[in-house]
C-alpha cells in the first residue's frame, strides 16, 4: 500500500522544510519528546495560562493601538472612542484591561507554586532569575500601560511613583525629570510611556519568555514531589516518571485554559470595572493637574508593595524598602538553605513561614488600597517587617529544617 | 495530604477573593441604592426627557450623538430606525443636528463665571461616582442660606450646582444628619425619586452604551466555553487513561 499523495506530498514539504529550519527537532525537543513529571497538580497549570494571557495582552493590544491617540489631548477621547464608536472596540478593551489583573494573578499563583515545591532550587536558578525578570517587565509594562488612557488616576499614579524617584539622593531630581521627559507628567510622558509599552517591553518580554522556556526544557520540570525524574531511566533513556509534554500535558492545560477562560470571559462580560479594582472610578475622569483624587491608590496587584512604601516614614527608605520587596525574590535560590524541594517533605518551620508570609503580603494588599490611618500604618509596619523576615531569616531557619524523607521516585 | 489539601484551595481563594473583600474607602456618606433597570426603555426615554430639559442647559454628553443616543433608548421604529421627527420635537431644542454630539447650550467661559467650575461632561459621570451616588446626590439637597445657590448638598458638601430640580421635588430641611421636605414640589417624594432613578438610569446607560450588548454576548460565550470545558475535560480524560 501506497502513502496517498496528499501524504507523499506533507511529508515531502516537512523534509524540505526540516533541510533548512530545525521544525521536527523543535517539535521534538519542546512537546513530542520533552518528558515531563507526570504528576504535575492544579499548580502547574499556571505558567501555560501566562502564556495565553500574554499572547490575549499582545493581540488586543495590537488592535487598540490602531485607534488609540497617544497624545495629552486625544487619548481620553480615543478610548471612549474604542469603547463606543469601534465595533467591538469595547471587547477589545476589556479583554486587554481585564487581561492586566488576570495576568497578575496568574503570575502570583504561578510564583506561588515556585515558593511550595522549591522550583526555584538548583539547578533551576536561571529559571527562576528569568521568570523574576519576566516579572520585573510585567509591572513595568502594567505602569505603563496604565497611564495611556489618561485618566484622572492615571495621572496621579504616575505621578506618585514617578516622583519616588526624586527621593534618590543627588541625581533623583534629574532623574525625575529625565523619566517624565518633562517637569511634570505631560503629553511627552505620556508619549514615551507608549512607546515603551507598546514596543520596548513587549520585546524583552517575549525574549525572556522564550530563554525562560529554554532554560526549562533543558534541565526539566520540577513536581510536587520535588524529585528529579532524570535519575531513573528506562533503557531508551526516557525517564520512568515522565510522558511526553504533547499530547499529555498539552490536552490537560487545554482544559485548563479553558476553565480559565470561562473565568476569565465571566469577568470580561459581567463585571470589566471588577467593582473598581480592575478599573478603578476616578480614571473615568479625564487627568487633571489641578485636581487629586481624594485616595490615590495604585490598581490591586502593585498595592503590597506601596503599603511597605507607605509603612516607612522616610522616604528615601521607604523606596528602598520597596523597591528590596521585590528584590528579595531575586535571592531565594541562595536564601533557601534547606536542601528538599518540596513543601510536602520539608519541615513544619517553612510551612509556618510560607503562611505568614502570604498572609503579610495580602494583608499589604489590603492596606495598600485604603487610605492610611495611625492603626493601619502600624498593622503595614508588622506586616513588612513579617514580610522581609521570610527572606532575611530564611538562611537560619531553613539550614535546621526538620524534613521527612524524600521518595527516590514520583509517589503517584 | 489533608493539611495540604485544605491550604491550596483557602489561599487560592483568598487571592481571588482579594477584589471583592476590598470594601469601597470612599466618603462615609450612606448612599441609597439606586436599583436601575437598564432593559426599562420607558424608564430610560423618561429620563433621557429629563436630562434634556433640567440638565443639558449646563452639563454635555458629549460622547454621545443624538442619535445613538435615541437608538439606546429605544426611539426607533419597528425596523430599528431612529425615529427623527419624535427626537427633534421632543430632545432636540436649538438647531442641533441629529448627527451632533450632545454639548451643553451654555458657553464654558460663561459657565466658569457663574459657578466658578465649568459645570462637568456628564458621560461618563456614571462610571466616576457611580449610580447609587448619584441618585442619592440628586435627591439631597437642603436649604441653606449661607450658599450663593440658597442651597446645600448632604452627599457633596459645598456643591456648586444649584437644585436645579427644585420646582418638582421641593425644599427640603436639614435636621441633624437627616432631610425633612419643608415646601412640596410638583411632585410627591415617591414620584420624585422615580424620576431620578429614570435619569440615573439614563446617565448609567450613555456612560457605558454597549453595556446591554455585552452582556447578551456574554451569555452565549459562557455557554459556549462551559460546553468546551467539558470536551476538554472527556478529551484529557481519554488520553490519560494510560498514564499510571
Amino acid at each position: 500500500m501506497g502513502m496517498s499523495w496528499a501524504t507523499r506530498a506533507l511529508t515531502g514539504s516537512l523534509k524540505w522544510i526540516d533541510d533548512r529550519f530545525p521544525l521536527t527537532k523543535l517539535w521534538n525537543e519542546h512537546l513530542a519528546e520533552y518528558y515531563a513529571p507526570k504528576n504535575f497538580n492544579f499548580w502547574y497549570y499556571f505558567g501555560s495560562l501566562a502564556l495565553v494571557v500574554l499572547a490575549n495582552q499582545i493581540i488586543t493590544g495590537i488592535w487598540l493601538t490602531m485607534s488609540y491617540t497617544p497624545t495629552a489631548e486625544g487619548a481620553f477621547d480615543s478610548v471612549e472612542y474604542i469603547m463606543r464608536d469601534v465595533p467591538y472596540g469595547w471587547l477589545i478593551r476589556y479583554l486587554h484591561s481585564t487581561g492586566a489583573s488576570f495576568f497578575f494573578i496568574v503570575v502570583y499563583l504561578h510564583m506561588f507554586r515556585g515558593l511550595l515545591y522549591g522550583s526555584y532550587k538548583k539547578p533551576r536558578e536561571l529559571i527562576w532569575l528569568l521568570g523574576m525578570l519576566i516579572f520585573l517587565c510585567l509591572m513595568a509594562e502594567a505602569f505603563l500601560g496604565y497611564l495611556l488612557p489618561w485618566g484622572n488616576m492615571s495621572f496621579w499614579g504616575a505621578q506618585v511613583i514617578t516622583s519616588l524617584f526624586g527621593a534618590i539622593p543627588y541625581f533623583g531630581e534629574g532623574l525625575v525629570e529625565w523619566l517624565r521627559g518633562d517637569y511634570n507628567i505631560t503629553g511627552v510622558t505620556l508619549n514615551r510611556f507608549f512607546a515603551l509599552h507598546v514596543v520596548f517591553v513587549p520585546l524583552l518580554f517575549i525574549g525572556l519568555v522564550i530563554f525562560h522556556i529554554m532554560a526549562l526544557h533543558e534541565v526539566g520540570s520540577n513536581n510536587p514531589d520535588g524529585v528529579e525524574i532524570k535519575k531513573h531511566k528506562d533503557k531508551n533513556g526516557r525517564p520512568l516518571d515522565g510522558i511526553p509534554f504533547q499530547p499529555y500535558y498539552t490536552v490537560k492545560d487545554m482544559f485548563g485554559v479553558a476553565v480559565f477562560l470561562l473565568i476569565f470571559c465571566a469577568v470580561v462580560f459581567f463585571a470589566p470595572d471588577m467593582g473598581g479594582y480592575f478599573l478603578e472610578h476616578p480614571n473615568f475622569e479625564p487627568a487633571d493637574p489641578l485636581k487629586t483624587p481624594t485616595h490615590i491608590a495604585p490598581v490591586w496587584y502593585m498595592t503590597p508593595y506601596y503599603a511597605i512604601l507607605r509603612a516607612i516614614p522616610n522616604k528615601l527608605l521607604g523606596v528602598i524598602a520597596m523597591f528590596s520587596s521585590i528584590a528579595f525574590f531575586f535571592l531565594l535560590p541562595w536564601l533557601d538553605r534547606c536542601p528538599v524541594k518540596s513543601i510536602r517533605y520539608r519541615g513544619d518551620i517553612y510551612k509556618i513561614a510560607l503562611s505568614l508570609f502570604v498572609i503579610s503580603f495580602l494583608v499589604l494588599g489590603y492596606l495598600g488600597s485604603v487610605p492610611p490611618s495611625p492603626i493601619l500604618t502600624i498593622v503595614a509596619q508588622f506586616s513588612s517587617l513579617v514580610y522581609f523576615s521570610f527572606f532575611l531569616l530564611m538562611p537560619f531557619y531553613t539550614r535546621s529544617e526538620k524534613t521527612k524523607p524524600v521518595p527516590e521516585r514520583i509517589r503517584g | 495530604m489533608v493539611k495540604k489539601a485544605l491550604l491550596v484551595p483557602s489561599i487560592l481563594l483568598f487571592i481571588l477573593l482579594i477584589p471583592f473583600t476590598l470594601g469601597a474607602s470612599e466618603e462615609n456618606i450612606k448612599l441609597d441604592k439606586a436599583n436601575i433597570d437598564l432593559t426599562d426603555q420607558a424608564s430610560l426615554q423618561r429620563g433621557a426627557k429629563l436630562f434634556m430639559n433640567y440638565c443639558s442647559g449646563c452639563h454635555s454628553l458629549r460622547m454621545v450623538r443624538y442619535e445613538g443616543m435615541a437608538q439606546d433608548v429605544g426611539i426607533v421604529d419597528a425596523k430599528g430606525q431612529v425615529l427623527e421627527k419624535i427626537v427633534k420635537d421632543n430632545l432636540i431644542f436649538g438647531d442641533q443636528k441629529i448627527s451632533d454630539p450632545i454639548l451643553a447650550v451654555m458657553p464654558k467661559a460663561d459657565a466658569t463665571n457663574w459657578f466658578g467650575v465649568p459645570p462637568p461632561d456628564l458621560s461618563l459621570v456614571s462610571r466616576s461616582r457611580g449610580v447609587d451616588w448619584l441618585y442619592s446626590y440628586l435627591r439631597s439637597f437642603y436649604q441653606d442660606a449661607t450658599k450663593p445657590w440658597g442651597v446645600n448638598n448632604l452627599v457633596f458638601p459645598d456643591a456648586a450646582m444649584p437644585h436645579v430640580l427644585l420646582s418638582l421635588q421641593g425644599l427640603q430641611v436639614r435636621v441633624n444628619d437627616h432631610l425633612e421636605l419643608k415646601i412640596p414640589g410638583s411632585l410627591t417624594t415617591q414620584e420624585y425619586d422615580m424620576a431620578v432613578r429614570d435619569l440615573v438610569n439614563f446617565l448609567a446607560l450613555m456612560g457605558e452604551p454597549t453595556q446591554l450588548k455585552r452582556e447578551r454576548l456574554g451569555v452565549w460565550v459562557l455557554l459556549f466555553l462551559g460546553i468546551f470545558c467539558l470536551f476538554a475535560w472527556l478529551l484529557k480524560r481519554e488520553y490519560w487513561k494510560d498514564v499510571h
